[in-house]
């Protein structure tokens, strides 16, 4: 059935929403063209003497022209290590080679060399997951200096650090999914084992090198003086060694290389699920920016939102006039069926019920799940915990947790406590996870944590007799409300990589789109439920 | 009617014969050489005989081995088209013993027109006009100036035994002719040892000015003129009908005259009488003479089709059929006018070289009448005539036809090889050439305006980038998305530095050598800096073409394309440990990609190795008998210079 729209695109709040939307987007952008720019062009300028193409021309120079591209952690590591790693000095992203997606991972050797921060190796894991999940062949565009040295500790020992991304291509490799790496530079150390770990590697003539241990370290172990080139080139590599397996003339010639060789993959897409044409929306997507209130705490109808991302505007809502702070319906996207759960006030028991029985519906059908987060949390209070809104809650976060169809996290305002749970939160491995320019994500409201806090200090200060004003209670809650306002912001989040990166909400439906096109590359296996809290 | 003939020719006229034969419920039989196995023609006939090599004088050439296909697919006729056998008297005599039809004149007929000079003997006792002159042997100045005087003036003195312009004197008026004639006489005994002279009309302004005739054997009707001057070292361009300025009274003169030439000699079927004429005070009826006849239907036919409406081979089917003519002279009508433009697979800019190549893509346009041999995908062999097609206009009046032509041109889309598609539509907006104020000469005297080179303006270059993209149709739903940062791609347009930044679906950024335009894909065309560009964009293997008002045609760069095969310094190096049994080069000697450079014995096999570029052997840094290591370096070429 088609939404109807009760949006009135002339009216006051209208044009004020638009212009909050608009200030919070340019506040992403100036941060995205931060990381973009990478480590400056005075080291681009080096990078390019070099006879190297820039990072991302790199990039676009694997892809297919006019490939789509979407780009993973575009933000990541933004405000860390003093902004020492715009972008994590990594690229990464799903694009289009001959027309097969492939997840790529991209180093920027112009930010420190290529070396690897903690963000770095987060982000560079966060795209083999990516790809394992989704089962995307990996193309590697090797230009780094291994660990970064004086991060050591945060990059080297722990499981989640630098020795598993060779850990995950010996996975990856073993369930058939293609690993190939391009050297263009460096290749050093540990990252020696990215060209060697994979199924096919190329590398760039008096570029590229690939050694356990550059020059410097050979004189200081054993005495021994060699030149990079002589000690790990493309030549010596493709002719003496057989670490790797083409040498290319340069950049522009390995990249074509490397589009030869995922041309020769002999994949080909599983058939998962039926796809419609597609249909644009009946309602502009760019009025997004009108209908979302600025300010988080102001309700509206998430079906405005649906009927600006979905085919036609059409969605056949489920459970319509049941739990119905929980919209719930079937549409599709760009031709894809999807079965949507979005928000649309705080959940109550039987919002959690519709919840959980709708992705088991999902689940039985194969349809892949679009979450539209805005949640302020379960709701409280004896009525709600005496009625069991835990045990029904659990019902949802189990179905949510277990579910086999691929799951895609939209965060388009609000992600507090227990609701991030049940509506597919990073923890719950949606397949991936975006974020709007006017999301906030904390364990629960700045205003909340502080009243919490202040409630107990008060309580303390009233048991010891003593008193406590307005303006001294206003001033102690003042720095929480603060801690949380910064941590909870969505540049905050996605630096950390605790999604895949903040969007421009007029691009929602074709960000779905992509994100469902990447994640249907792998079968839909059976789901099997945990036990349900009946 | 016959009920099966074979066509013994190729290409665009075999096509177009066949095509009449169609209409008439004709059966019809192909031939073909090797080079044309797959050729349009060959898929268009109903029955195909293979007759032998590429070469035009082991398969189209051969009158027995044609005959004999006839015969043996129970054809009762030959149509020779033009060229190869059309015009060969022995063949017309071969196919007659062969108790076949040949479509065309009688052996005798094509004879008497065969020798030029006994042609014009016999045109001038049937009372057809050629080109005064005196050929005899009295020299006597009186009596040359007097001979002069009875051609009029102004003649050229031309030396009898003369040759590259000596002994050749332009005489404009009677009190120089004395003395143009000594002068030229004693030029021409010191050249050639022989003063002897002879005496020609000059023509200042010659146009060529064909009639195309028919006739049944005994009479004959004329279908009006072709003007054919458009020509470029005597080779056709454009031709139209009827000529421009072209007056009844010298029409019919002209018709009479071409009438008379053909009944002389009891001409069968379609022919053309040649024409030269002055034009210098315009067209006048006592200013045409014969040149030579065509005992044939002509490349340009089509053009008389157009403004008579006749189909000439229908006609010539019929009367090679034992039909009398199919129309009487007062029963032909002439309407509108027509042009007809040849395009051919030629290589202007190095002087009309004739070229070859497989058409990627090729496009007709609507509203014209294109005769071809060729389909997309078709290949100019270098054995033939390299036209890709004819293309012929019609019109109410000849502003409207000319108008009309080059529109087509400009609608007319080839890729795959170059083309003179640029020089015909510079030739269609000729200034001149639209004034009617046409001659033999036209083209040579503009011939550097008429092949300038249009260079490619940036929005057409980006509209190339675009499409080398592959974004000619504006890119799939999803094209150019991306999160925050679009990315910019070299496209490898060869000679250009091109990078498309894809904005979104339908909106790029490009930039051109240093040039940025910006671009929008908007009711099916891209627009470039607010500007619709109407031009189609067609990507082909390693091309890509812009077809707007003329074309223009891009390479595409393999970034596949190279070879990182040579070890460094051009060293060819052992690729084993093994004997060296041979050494085939020296120190500066050049050598080819591909020669043998030495023979390595290993493992019980000879192993040859070639040099793997063109260049200069360097130095052999091993001896034959020599044992080598794998690896080890066995001759070594001179460093390739820079380019």
């Amino acid at each position: 059935m088609k939404l109807r729209s009760s949006v009135q695109t002339g009216s006051e709040a209208f044009r004020a929403n638009r212009a909050a939307h608009e200030a919070m987007l340019a506040q992403i952008a100036d941060a995205a063209a931060l990381a973009t720019a990478g480590g400056g062009e005075k080291a681009l300028a080096r990078h390019i003497a070099r006879g190297k193409l820039p990072p991302r021309a790199r990039v676009a120079g694997l892809l297919d022209a006019g490939s789509p591209f979407l780009e993973v952690g575009a933000t990541a590591a933004h405000g860390l290590y003093d902004g020492a790693a715009p972008c994590a000095g990594l690229i990464a992203g799903i694009g289009l080679v001959h027309g097969q997606e492939v997840m790529v991972v991209a180093n920027d050797a112009t930010v420190k060399g290529g070396t690897y921060y903690p963000m770095t190796v987060k982000k560079h894991l966060r795209a083999q997951e990516i790809a394992e999940e989704n089962r995307l062949p990996c193309v590697y565009l090797v230009d780094s200096g291994g660990a970064n040295l004086p991060n050591q500790d945060e990059v080297f020992p722990d499981r989640d650090h630098f020795g598993r991304i060779f850990f995950n291509q010996a996975q990856m490799s073993a369930k058939g999914i293609p690993q190939i790496a391009v050297v263009m530079g460096s290749c050093t150390a540990g990252g020696a084992y990215v060209p060697a770990m994979s199924d096919v590697s190329i590398i760039v003539k008096e570029q590229g090198t690939i050694f356990l241990a550059g020059p410097p370290l050979v004189k200081a172990a054993t005495g021994e003086v060699v030149s990079a080139e002589d000690l790990g080139g493309g030549d010596v590599h493709t002719r003496l060694s057989g670490v790797a397996d083409y040498l290319a003339e340069d950049d522009a010639h390995a990249l074509a290389l490397a589009r030869r060789a995922v041309g020769n993959l002999n994949r080909r897409k599983p058939e998962t699920v039926a796809w419609q044409s597609p249909e644009d929306p009946a309602y502009d997507p760019d009025e997004i920016f009108g209908i979302v209130p600025g300010d988080l705490r102001t309700p509206y109808d998430i079906r405005e939102v649906i009927a600006r991302i979905v085919d036609g505007s059409r969605f056949d809502e489920f459970k319509p006039r049941f739990g119905e702070t929980l919209v719930t319906g079937f549409a599709h996207v760009r031709g894809c069926p999807v079965g949507i759960v979005a928000n649309n006030g705080v959940l109550f028991s039987e919002s959690a019920i519709k919840g959980a029985h709708f992705v088991e519906l999902c689940s039985q059908r194969r349809i892949p799940l679009v979450f539209l987060q805005n949640i302020t949390g379960f709701m409280v209070g004896r009525k709600y915990e005496n009625e069991g809104i835990a045990r029904h809650g659990a019902k949802m976060v189990t179905a949510v947790a277990t579910t086999s169809v691929p799951k895609i996290t939209m965060l388009v305002g609000g992600s507090f406590g227990a609701g991030n749970y049940g509506m597919a939160g990073r923890a719950y491995s949606p397949r991936f996870l975006w974020t709007w320019p006017n999301s906030r994500i904390s364990v629960m409201g700045g205003e909340q944590a502080a009243g919490v806090l202040a409630t107990v200090k008060r309580d303390g200060i009233e048991r010891a007799g003593g008193t406590w004003t307005p303006e001294e209670e206003a001033e102690f809650k003042r720095p929480t409300i603060e801690m949380f306002e910064e941590q909870s912001h969505p540049l905050y989040a996605s630096a950390r990589l605790w999604d895949d990166g903040i969007i421009d909400p007029r691009k929602t439906r074709d960000t779905l789109a992509l994100s469902l096109s990447a994640a249907l590359n792998a079968p839909i296996e059976d789901t099997r439920f945990g036990v349900f809290r009946m | 009617m016959f009920h099966k003939i074979l066509i013994a020719n190729r290409g665009e006229i075999a096509a177009r014969v066949i095509d009449t034969c169609r209409k008439l419920g004709v059966r019809t039989v192909a031939v073909y050489s090797d080079a044309d196995r797959d050729a349009r023609h060959v898929a268009l006939a109903d029955e195909a005989v293979h007759i032998g090599g590429p070469a035009p004088k082991d398969s189209y050439l051969r009158g027995d081995a044609i005959i004999a296909a006839a015969r043996a697919t129970g054809a009762q006729a030959i149509h020779p088209g033009y060229g190869f056998l059309s015009e060969n008297p022995d063949f017309v005599d071969a196919v007659e013993a062969a108790g076949l039809v040949f479509i065309g004149p009688s052996a005798k007929a094509i004879r008497a027109m065969g020798l030029k000079d006994a042609a014009k003997a016999l045109m001038e006792q049937a009372g057809v006009p050629v080109v005064p002159g005196y050929h005899g042997a009295n020299q006597d100045p009186e009596h040359l100036a007097g001979a002069a005087d009875t051609i009029g003036y102004p003649v050229l003195i031309k030396a009898v035994a003369g040759g590259g312009g000596k002994g050749m004197r332009l005489v404009e008026r009677p009190q120089d002719f004395a003395e143009r004639l000594e002068s030229a006489r004693s030029e021409a005994q010191t050249a050639f040892g022989n003063p002897a002279v002879l005496i020609e009309k000059f023509v200042q302004k010659p146009r060529h000015i064909e009639v195309q005739v028919f006739g049944d054997g005994t009479s004959a009707v004329h279908l009006y003129e072709r003007d054919c001057s458009l020509q470029r070292r005597h080779q056709k361009v454009i031709e139209e009908a009827p000529a421009p300025g072209m007056t009844e009274k010298m029409r019919a003169a002209m018709g009479q005259a071409a009438v008379r030439a053909a009944e002389a000699i009891g001409y069968s079927g379609a022919g053309t009488i040649e024409f030269i004429v002055d034009a210098s005070d315009g067209l006048r009826a006592d200013r045409f003479w014969f040149m030579e006849m065509n005992t044939r239907l002509q490349v340009e036919h089509p053009v008389t089709e157009a403004v008579t409406g006749v189909d000439l081979v229908e006609w010539q089917l019929r009367v090679a059929s034992g039909e009398s003519l199919p129309a009487r002279q007062e029963d032909i009508p002439l309407t509108g006018h027509a042009f007809e433009a040849r395009l051919y697979a030629e290589d202007v800019p190095a002087g009309f070289l004739p070229a070859t190549g497989t058409l990627s893509h090729l496009k007709f346009p609507d509203g014209a009448r294109a005769e071809t041999g060729v389909r997309p995908g078709d290949t100019i062999s270098p054995w033939y005539d390299p036209m890709i097609a004819k293309i012929i206009v019609h019109g109410p009046t000849r502003a409207i036809a000319l108008t009309r032509l080059a529109a087509a041109l400009d609608a007319t889309e080839v890729a795959g090889s170059v083309t003179n598609l640029d020089f015909l539509a510079a030739l269609a907006r000729h200034e001149g050439f639209a004034a009617g104020d046409v001659d033999t000469g036209l083209i040579a005297r503009d011939l550097d305006a008429l092949t300038e080179p249009r260079p490619a303006s940036a929005a057409v270059t980006a509209l190339a980038a675009l499409g080398a993209a592959g974004l000619g149709q504006g890119g799939a739903a999803l094209a150019g998305f991306h999160l925050w940062q679009p990315l910019a791609r070299d496209v490898g347009l060869a000679g250009h530095e091109a990078v498309v930044e894809l904005l979104g679906p339908g909106a790029a950024r490009v930039t051109v050598d240093g040039q940025t335009v910006d671009c929008r894909f908007e009711g099916g065309r891209w627009w470039i800096d607010g500007r619709p560009m109407t031009d189609r964009i067609i990507l082909t293997q390693g091309h890509v073409s812009v077809f707007g008002p003329g074309a223009h045609h891009f390479a595409l760069t393999d970034p596949l394309d190279r070879d990182s095969g040579v070890a460094g310094g051009g060293l060819t190096l052992s690729p084993m440990p093994g004997l060296v049994k041979a050494v085939f080069v020296s120190a500066g000697q050049a050598v080819a990609a591909g020669d043998r450079l030495a023979v390595l014995e290993a493992m019980k096999m000879e192993h040859t190795l070639t040099a793997a570029r063109d260049g200069t052997v360097a130095e052999v840094l091993v001896t034959a008998g020599q044992q080598v290591e794998a690896g080890a370096a066995l001759v070594r070429l001179e460093e390739e210079e820079e380019a």
